[in-house]
């Protein structure tokens, strides 16, 4: 365990607070569009914190889906949590559970990409993060609830999440020991994502892409560093 | 300025499905020593999801989609900043939209 502060975890989040504030002012945005309260956008927002989510629950609620149906969705959504609080989980060892149980709560794409480079994490640095990320997803959506009415182009603002996306691809790709293996994972995840898109629309996409990328990856990088002995 | 009990069950059944995946496993697995091969694959996570999640959005963002993504990626690796990547990419998107 390190002991790098809460204020060091803040500055870190910059970065994520930046680009949420453009994603969760979209999000808050047509949040108030699907007739939401601004109480509700402060609820959906603080203890749902799913950004992608928060989107899908907004669109079923306009169609009148059974919240059964929205709850379901939002599981297989957001099951891809399981593999980034694994993978943090190294980072985090002797660390109180329920201070573990706190942090990962708050648990996102974003925030993870930003503590993944880091072994071993400090709780309270991850802390510092977390909370700040968190707050400024709470403000921009409610920013954009406010600007409801006035906005008419969330699609461009929309446009933050992929960006972003592609600014933490790059990234975590100059922290990856092996860079050619990395770059052969992030094609062929990208690829067999939307493939898989295309074919079955739904949750199961980035689960199943991030599952083969990963496996990919490892399999290149046991097969250069020696071959197997059986086939 | 009220929240309605149907949308308070809703969210509070969304944030329970959503909180499970998110905890389990970091309380879970930072018990245990990883095998090896285990650490391995997990280091590829971030980046396979990544990758998926970002070419999963630029399936609906129609024909300005990927030159905006590629100013996103232009940016982050000249200047490892990801605001900077950020703008780019919504500024271009804009453009071209």
């Amino acid at each position: 365990m390190t002991h790098e502060s809460f204020a060091a975890g803040m500055r870190a989040a910059v970065p994520v607070v930046l680009g949420y504030l453009g994603i969760g002012i979209a999000a808050g945005v047509v949040e108030r569009a699907a007739g939401l309260s601004y109480a509700e956008v402060l609820l959906l927002s603080t203890v749902l914190y799913a950004g992608s989510a928060q989107f899908v629950v907004t669109s079923m609620l306009s169609l009148a889906s059974p919240a059964s149906a929205i709850v379901l969705t939002v599981f297989f959504l957001n099951l891809r949590h399981l593999l980034l609080s694994a993978a943090l989980a190294p980072g985090l060892r002797g660390v109180p559970a329920w201070k573990n149980a706190l942090l990962g709560l708050q648990l996102t794409d974003e925030t993870f990409v930003v503590a993944s480079g880091r072994r071993p994490l400090s709780p309270a640095w991850m802390a510092g993060l977390n909370l700040a990320a968190w707050s400024a997803w709470a403000v921009a959506n409610l920013a954009g609830a406010a600007l409801s009415g006035a906005a008419r182009d969330t699609r461009t603002l929309a446009f933050a999440l992929p960006a972003m996306f592609a600014g933490l691809l790059v990234l975590q790709a100059r922290i990856q020991p092996r860079l050619r293996e990395a770059l052969g994972v992030a094609l062929f995840s990208g690829a067999a994502g939307a493939g898989i898109q295309i074919a079955a629309p739904g949750p199961g996409a980035v689960i199943g892409a991030t599952v083969l990328g990963a496996t990919l990856g490892l399999a290149l990088e046991r097969w250069k560093s020696g071959p197997k002995s059986s086939r | 300025m009220e929240v309605r009990p149907e949308i308070l069950a809703l969210v509070l059944g969304c944030a329970l499905v959503t909180a499970l995946p998110r905890v389990l496993p970091l309380v879970a697995l930072s018990r245990l020593e990883l095998p090896p091969w285990l650490a391995d694959w997990m280091r590829y996570v971030p980046i396979a999801v990544l990758a998926a999640l970002l070419a999963i959005e630029l399936l609906s963002a129609g024909a300005a989609g990927l030159p905006a993504i590629m100013a996103a990626f232009a940016v982050a690796a000249a200047t490892r900043s990801l605001l900077g990547s950020v703008i780019a990419g919504v500024a271009i998107y804009w453009l071209l939209n």
